[in-house]
């Protein structure tokens, strides 16, 4: 009797589990940080990476065969970081990888996967993960250098000439801050005070009072959350008129709720996911971005953010090159990844090629002003 | 550089080693009856300012009501802290108490960001962020709020060490906690008037301060480090030299910031303090013969 149940309750068990799909999945591994400094990165990453799971799996899956994602989360730690690569690689054979968040993370394990020739697909900003280039590396996000030109040729048509920078020393800060350098001389301008933050920072009047000395045309911020917030607010409480920039790293509806008013009148590039909506009817992200960011909305009952949208692209473009391969192997996806020209995701409308594996520039950013707590679309 | 610049960096330096300075005094009055470290007291100053935040949302009563039952609320958490984990193992040594106010540290922030996430959070001003102009510099009301109250909660300290049974009581305890008892004063209950006071001095701290600089489940680390500093910089059994060893570390730090350089701001203040340490071992206003730990 007992055997019997327990042969019932097997065939039930087993019956339940795979009526629908004959094939093995396609496991796409990710790394991400979902706690931790970075979490308010990783967790839109990570809530995306499930609807997209349940979307596709919903719609026939892959090449037919289910679509399984394997998330890790890295804690925002380097080690925990390497040994989820290693568990992907070696426990979990997935044939493509998505990862990581932090660009810091990105480079610990970006050797791993090259050398096992498993492409990886990062959700960090760092241009360093795709130059030099790595044939087995791409990423999503746009980079620094996109935002800086964005920044700068705003600037030039506003005829500023002596700007100042306020960077965040950990690594987002120290990339920026090195754009900076570079491309300051190159648009002619001159760069009067280069003052640093620490990301925990709380009070930052004497780096502003310092600045203020100096009396430049405009100040370029380059932090994320709360730091820029801080110093939004410190501005208008030192009385300063200076026109502030600030990086796309606070292009989220987040960092107005924190500097509340003082974010009146700041000027940022941002991916076109913040002001989706303001966009022309013809422009060909806005029915994918308007379409993201209600599917998301409506699961997550929480707001949608651009960090999202990067692991949403990662995503698509894998499933898009596993579409045009016919197949799911490691090298066909690669290959395929490579050759994706004109693909609209949420950040951009991805060029790939042999030697661009980023495959955005600065026309996937928008300037874009606040204005009564909202944003508003600067006409490009 | 002028007056307006100096006046500049000297309020940001008050205003924030305020807030040191209140959680210094905090590490103090907890070491004076019990010769602990409390590593938990950053997370007092982050429940003054989160849990008010928290209060906001929940009950919305306002502001001076939001602030006052965070302060009361993170009273009572020093209270339970003494109760829960500190008393059963008081016969322990030091160092074994140390330890576990790490452990509570650490649980206390794990709670705060279970329960209401790991974003970043502000409280309204208490009257206006119109920036008030002084002699070429600008000062925020907020900042006037700050240096106010700390200054307030110092004076009502010092009154109640010097002045009240309850205090001196304390101040028998930390001195010598056998002839406090052939007193009859009831050492636990002294121990756990520390824990309370400490939590209290250090949630009004993180309470006045989030207005300007914003507060999450994990400020307390820095401000609790920063605080350990200025006890350091101040003297670790003088609770006043740890006050102002708090403000003069916010002060040295926005002057640092300022003028040479900001990416050596945190640098700079333990540098300092390394410097006193070989110069002045028991700190600016300690007793040079203060047996340390």
């Amino acid at each position: 009797m007992t055997r019997y149940l327990l042969a019932l309750a097997t065939a039930f068990v087993f019956g339940a589990a795979s009526p629908v799909w004959a094939a093995d999945p396609i496991k796409i591994g990710a790394i991400l940080s979902a706690t931790g400094p970075a979490s308010f990165l990783g967790e839109p990453e990570r809530n995306t990476l499930h609807m997209l799971q349940d979307q596709i799996n919903e719609q026939g899956g892959l090449l037919g065969r289910p679509l399984e994602v394997i998330i890790y989360d890295d804690e925002t730690e380097v080690n925990k970081a390497v040994s989820a690569a290693n568990r992907l690689l070696s426990r979990d054979r997935v044939v493509a990888a998505i990862g990581a968040t932090t660009s810091g993370n990105t480079l610990a394990i970006m050797p791993r996967f090259s050398s096992a020739q498993i492409p990886l697909v990062s959700m960090a900003a760092a241009e360093r993960i795709v130059k030099p280039l790595n044939p087995w590396v791409f990423k999503t996000p746009q980079s620094d250098r996109h935002a800086v030109i964005k920044i700068l040729e705003h600037a030039k048509s506003e005829a500023f000439s002596n700007i100042a920078i306020l960077t965040v020393s950990d690594g987002f800060g120290q990339a920026g801050r090195e754009v900076l350098q570079e491309l300051l001389p190159a648009y002619g301008m001159n760069m009067v005070a280069d003052e640093i933050y620490g990301p925990r920072d709380t009070d930052m009047t004497p780096q502003l009072t310092k600045i203020r000395g100096l009396n430049p045309d405009a100040i370029i911020v380059w932090g994320t959350n709360p730091g820029p917030a801080v110093i939004a607010r410190n501005r208008v409480q030192l009385g300063m008129q200076t026109p502030m920039y600030m990086s796309h790293g606070v292009a989220s509806k987040r960092f107005i709720e924190l500097a509340g008013e003082a974010a009146e009148g700041l000027i940022l590039p941002a991916g076109r996911l913040a002001v989706a909506d303001q966009l022309p009817e013809d422009h060909p992200q806005k029915a994918l971005l308007l379409e993201y960011i209600q599917a998301y909305e409506a699961r997550f009952n929480a707001e949608v953010s651009t960090f999202g949208g990067y692991a949403y692209d990662a995503m698509m473009l894998i499933a898009e090159a596993i579409n045009r391969a016919g197949e799911a192997t490691p090298q066909a996806i690669r290959d395929n990844l490579e050759q994706i020209s004109g693909f609209i995701g949420t950040g951009g409308i991805f060029e790939m090629s042999a030697e661009d594996h980023n495959g955005l520039d600065e026309r996937a950013f928008v300037m874009v002003r606040i204005t009564g707590g909202d944003w508003e679309l600067l006409v490009e | 550089m002028d007056l307006g610049t100096f006046l500049q960096f000297l309020a940001a330096g008050l205003t924030v080693g305020s807030t040191y300075g209140l959680a210094a005094l905090g590490f103090t009055i907890i070491f004076n009856t019990t010769g602990i470290i409390n590593f938990a007291q950053g997370e007092f100053v982050m429940l003054g300012g989160l849990l008010a935040v928290v209060f906001m949302h929940w009950l919305d009563p306002g502001l001076p009501a939001a602030v006052i039952l965070a302060v009361l609320a993170t009273t009572l958490v020093g209270l339970v802290m003494e109760r829960l984990t500190i008393r059963p193992v008081q016969h322990t040594s030091v160092i074994n108490l140390i330890i576990v106010t790490i452990g509570v540290s650490i649980t206390i922030r794990g709670l705060m960001m279970l329960l209401w996430g790991k974003d970043t959070y502000v409280l309204p001003a208490f009257s206006g962020t119109t920036p008030i102009p002084l002699l070429g510099a600008t000062i925020a009301p907020q900042s006037l709020w700050i240096l106010g109250i700390t200054l307030l909660v110092l004076a009502a300290m010092r009154y109640f060490f010097s002045r009240t049974i309850f205090g001196r009581a304390m101040l028998a305890c930390s001195f010598e906690p056998k002839a406090a008892r052939l007193m009859g004063i009831s050492v636990e209950r002294m121990v756990m008037a520390s824990f309370m006071l400490s939590a209290f001095v250090g949630a009004v701290g993180g309470a006045i301060l989030t207005p300007l600089t914003m507060t999450s489940y994990d400020v307390g680390v820095l401000l609790g480090l920063k605080g350990f500093a200025a006890c350091i910089l101040g003297g670790l059994g003088n609770p006043f030299g740890a006050a102002a060893g708090g403000l003069l570390l916010g002060v040295l730090e926005a002057f640092g910031a300022g003028l040479i350089s900001s990416a050596y701001k945190d640098a700079i203040a333990f540098v300092v303090i390394l410097a006193i340490l070989l110069w002045r071992p028991s700190g600016l206003f300690g007793a040079p013969d203060t047996e340390r730990v």
